[in-house]
């Protein structure tokens, strides 16, 4: 018989605690889609999008009332479309994010991710044509989602790439000024991306997976939270026994939720990332799990330490829970989309340096951090070089998508609404880092031994 | 196949009854159950058989939520293999 402890318990979370199924995400191959003709290329890509992930909004819908587990978002991401661009060299590549756009819509998903380019060591045909084309693709398009992969452990980083990417960052908040600068919500620059993220917005398709496979990505800092606050004066290894265990039980969910809809849509079982995911939601927040281990606010000293035990604490329970560990796999650290951090954000007491000193210690990076409108591009791409450095040299994923807020200074809000939040203007340095970022050229690889 | 009916909330006159009679209805075999008063607090848990359900398990399920939402109770309906996987290794 089943516990009638065990059944509350998982009620509580689902009810009380905002623990759900952040999404279940279909990764496509697109490479069949292939064609010289840009507007056949479209249409295949339509076609085989639509007839993939046309069950994908009923699949996901049938499962949250078998299992009486929300389902956030239900998500696609497809092959990095720049695969596809270069191709068709004459055409115009927002074509592509409007066939994508058109495919969402039929579907019923929430986001498609995979206007994406990998250019870690150099740019093939068609790269540069999508990387330029981004602002314009997620201006006039609502639900797809870009990223390109700029740097990687084994190649370094493409300084060129770094430079262009700060461009577009901030005409993509130009462009998108009247909406509250959402265009740059939707674009992630990255190093050392998974190819099998079900997280937006940096999922794409690696061309090492399979031709379509379903990945889940959990979320549950809530349950974390309430867990940690029935142990106020227990020792850090006590907490990170606790958080084991109720990883394993997120995930446990992550895992079934997988195999079901697997099992449903006929489609190979990808893998679950095991995230903590926060939403602007009161009680979904990673930085009050920081702060209920005992800082006054996230983002003080101390808080590099506490998300580092966190995060692998999430990971080893997580491991135990899945036969097939992937994505991302950590505590995720959005500024607008955690209530807590847009609290410490607010107040001062979290920075964009202590944010990146936490991105050297859990999942990806400077995430949803809204900084003044007037930030220079060169001074965006230097951030971006920050942070790639920080990943290139642990060989981890980091990202950045940062959020120029046009026509804004320091003190000023971003609202956008929805699993993005809201985020105040944070301050940048104010001297420059042109002449470094207009060098051009490549950080080399980095040494793998000698490791201090 | 089974799964469970949570019932939580405040206690009234035939809660059971109803419940029970929105399984027989679907022709799902009520295994087992386990109930609680405490104070006015009422908490049942009920362990159904619906591998001979003569309809779809979500129409339960909307059901079930449809009568929690008219006594002012909060009714769950899960398929069980959440719990096991979630509890057990």
């Amino acid at each position: 018989m089943l516990n009638v402890y065990n059944i509350l318990e998982t009620i509580r979370m689902i009810q009380d605690e905002c623990l759900d199924i952040r999404t279940i995400t279909m990764g496509i191959s697109l490479l069949d889609c292939i064609d010289t003709d840009i507007d056949k290329a479209c249409e295949k890509v339509y076609a085989k999008i639509v007839k993939k992930a046309g069950n994908l909004v009923a699949v996901g819908q049938q499962i949250e009332k078998e299992y009486g587990i929300p389902i956030v978002n239900k998500r696609i991401s497809v092959t990095p479309i720049a695969m596809l661009a270069a191709a068709c060299p004459d055409g115009d590549v927002v074509k592509f994010a409007k066939a994508l756009q058109r495919a969402a819509d039929t579907c019923g998903v929430n986001f498609i991710g995979g206007y994406s380019a990998l250019v870690h060591k150099g740019f093939s045909a068609g790269d540069m044509a999508l990387i330029k084309s981004i602002p314009e693709a997620l201006d006039v398009t609502t639900n797809i989602c870009s990223s390109v992969n700029i740097g990687s452990t084994k190649s370094g980083i493409n300084m060129d790439a770094v430079k262009i990417m700060g461009q577009i960052v901030k005409e993509s908040a130009e462009r998108t000024a009247d909406r509250d600068c959402i265009g740059p919500a939707k674009l992630v620059v990255f190093c050392n991306a998974v190819e099998d993220n079900p997280f937006m917005a940096g999922a794409f398709h690696g061309p090492g997976e399979p031709d379509c496979e379903i990945h889940v990505g959990v979320s549950g800092p809530g349950v974390v939270r309430a867990a940690l606050t029935k142990y106020p004066d227990a020792s850090i290894n006590e907490l990170a026994d606790i958080i084991k265990k109720t990883a394993f039980k997120i995930t446990r969910m992550g895992q079934l939720v997988g195999a079901r809809a697997s099992e449903l849509l006929g489609v190979p079982f990808g893998i679950v990332d095991l995230s903590l995911a926060p939403t602007p939601a009161i009680g979904d927040s990673v930085a009050h799990i920081i702060e209920e281990m005992g800082l006054e606010m996230c983002g003080t000293h101390g808080t590099t330490a506490c998300l580092a035990m966190l995060n692998d604490a999430v990971k080893k329970g997580g491991v135990m829970a899945s036969s097939t560990v992937g994505g991302l796999s950590g505590a995720f650290i959005p500024v607008s989309e955690d209530a807590g951090m847009i609290d410490a954000a607010v107040a001062g007491v979290l920075s964009l340096e202590k944010l990146e000193a936490m991105t050297a210690v859990c999942s990806v990076g400077l995430d949803m951090i809204v900084v003044p409108g007037d930030i220079a591009p060169e001074t965006i791409s230097a951030i971006i070089a920050d942070e790639a450095a920080i990943g290139m040299v642990n060989s981890k994923t980091t990202a950045v998508r940062l959020i120029p807020a046009i026509g804004r200074k320091e003190g000023e809000t971003l609202e956008f609404g929805g699993l993005l939040g809201s985020g105040p203007v944070m301050p940048i340095r104010d001297k420059s880092a042109a002449k470094f970022i207009n060098r051009g050229g490549r950080i080399p690889a980095p040494m793998q031994s000698l490791k201090n | 196949m089974r799964a469970v009916v949570t019932v939580i909330g405040k206690d009234t006159v035939g809660i059971l009854h109803k419940v029970s009679g929105i399984c027989a209805e679907f022709n799902v075999n009520v295994i087992e159950v386990t109930q609680s008063v405490l104070q006015d607090m009422f908490a049942m848990i009920m362990l159904v058989d619906i591998s001979a359900i003569n309809s779809d398990f979500s129409e339960l399920v909307d059901r079930m939520t449809a009568l929690g939402n008219e006594l002012g109770l909060s009714i769950h309906t899960m398929h069980e293999d959440i719990f096991n996987s979630m509890h057990s290794i």
